[in-house]
């Protein structure tokens, strides 16, 4: 691809991802909102984070992975565990690493 | 200033960066993998870095480095990145109601910077009641700054790829979106909208909407919630 072309390529998707994340932001922070959205936008947070989780927990390299041999869903009951009690977000990731790394130095290849 | 005053106020700049290590620790082997597959695309140090600046969007910059490389026509790419993208719309609505005593230009600089993973973090701060402005635009630029650092490091790296999971790192981010789900749930409906939104999620992936799983799962649990929130609550 041409240098003009691949700059051009760039700023249109700096355009098309910025628009998204400020004009909801923009226009709905000086209003006060209906009950049903203010309660909407509150659910939204657990919704999407949730929506995100599974599926890189659950697909690898484009396959649904639902096996025992799945090392991202195993090292998720360890993380959880520390997310519950702990409530650290550093410890549940140094955890999950920590989970991942061993596994795979215990058994290689997975 | 005296030691003491000197010493608040090298603290109150150090505070952005407990928060936002987590997410550094995932953006670093993330921005380095996009740098090296830029780099096998054959773009250069400064289109690839320029990327991650202004457009600061991980799974949309592996995909467009996919497509450049197979010399996609510019429009295929940058209506893919919008569609890719658009969750944030529902991120940005859900930050708002925090935002409104900021400035128009800290808001323009706060949502420039608005990703998945800052999102996450934000989102848990505000509703703890952390809602200092500066300690949130210093969150996100931490976060942004790993994020090009890796870019960097890994176009610069080009082929002697160094193998980042013995480590694990490609862990980091999976493991803090388990963290941050986990201290979203502050119920039983939180509970229920975070198990059906999943769900869901995987359900419309196994349809075969890998696009579009995540905001279609996400906006019709919340309504869902929302809907059963405000008719019980409805005036009799």
């Amino acid at each position: 691809m041409a240098q003009t072309t691949l700059l051009i390529t760039i700023l249109g998707m700096a355009l098309v991802t910025y628009l998204p994340r400020l004009l909801p932001a923009w226009f709905l922070r000086a209003r006060s909102l209906p009950p049903f959205l203010a309660a909407w936008l509150r659910y939204i947070p657990a919704a999407i984070l949730s929506a995100l989780l599974l599926p890189t927990l659950l697909v690898e390299n484009g396959q649904l992975n639902l096996s025992g041999q799945n090392l991202y869903l195993w090292a998720a009951l360890p993380s959880a565990l520390v997310a519950w009690k702990r409530k650290s977000l550093f410890l549940t990731v140094l955890t999950g690493m920590a989970v991942v790394a061993l596994i795979r130095l215990l058994a290689p290849g997975s | 200033m005296n030691l003491r005053d000197q010493l608040a106020s090298f603290k109150n700049f150090l505070s952005p960066l407990a928060p936002a290590l987590p997410v550094v620790m995932g953006y670093l082997p993330i921005g380095f993998a996009y740098g090296v597959l830029a780099a096998a695309a054959g773009m250069d140090v400064f289109t690839a870095t320029l990327m991650s600046l202004i457009v600061f969007a991980g799974s949309s910059q592996l995909m467009a480095v996919g497509l450049i490389s197979q010399g996609l026509n510019p429009w295929a790419i940058i209506i893919a990145t919008f569609i890719i993208n658009l969750r944030h719309l529902l991120m940005s609505a859900s930050l708002s109601p925090f935002l409104q005593k900021w400035k128009n230009r800290e808001v323009m600089a706060f949502c420039a910077e608005l990703t998945d993973e800052t999102f996450g973090v934000h989102s848990l701060r505000f509703e703890r009641g952390e809602l200092n402005t500066s300690h949130a635009l210093g969150i996100n630029l931490i976060c942004h700054l790993a994020w090009i650092a890796g870019s960097l490091a890994g176009v610069l790296a080009g082929g002697r790829i160094a193998d980042v999971r013995p480590l694990g790192l490609d862990y980091a981010l999976p493991a803090m979106f388990i963290a941050l789900l986990i201290l979203q749930i502050r119920g039983k409906t939180y509970a229920g909208v975070a198990l059906a939104a999943g769900g869901l999620s995987m359900l419309f992936w196994i349809a075969g909407q890998t696009q579009w799983n995540v905001i279609l799962a996400a906006v019709i649990c919340a309504a869902i919630a929302a809907g059963v929130e405000t008719w019980r609550k409805r005036p009799c």
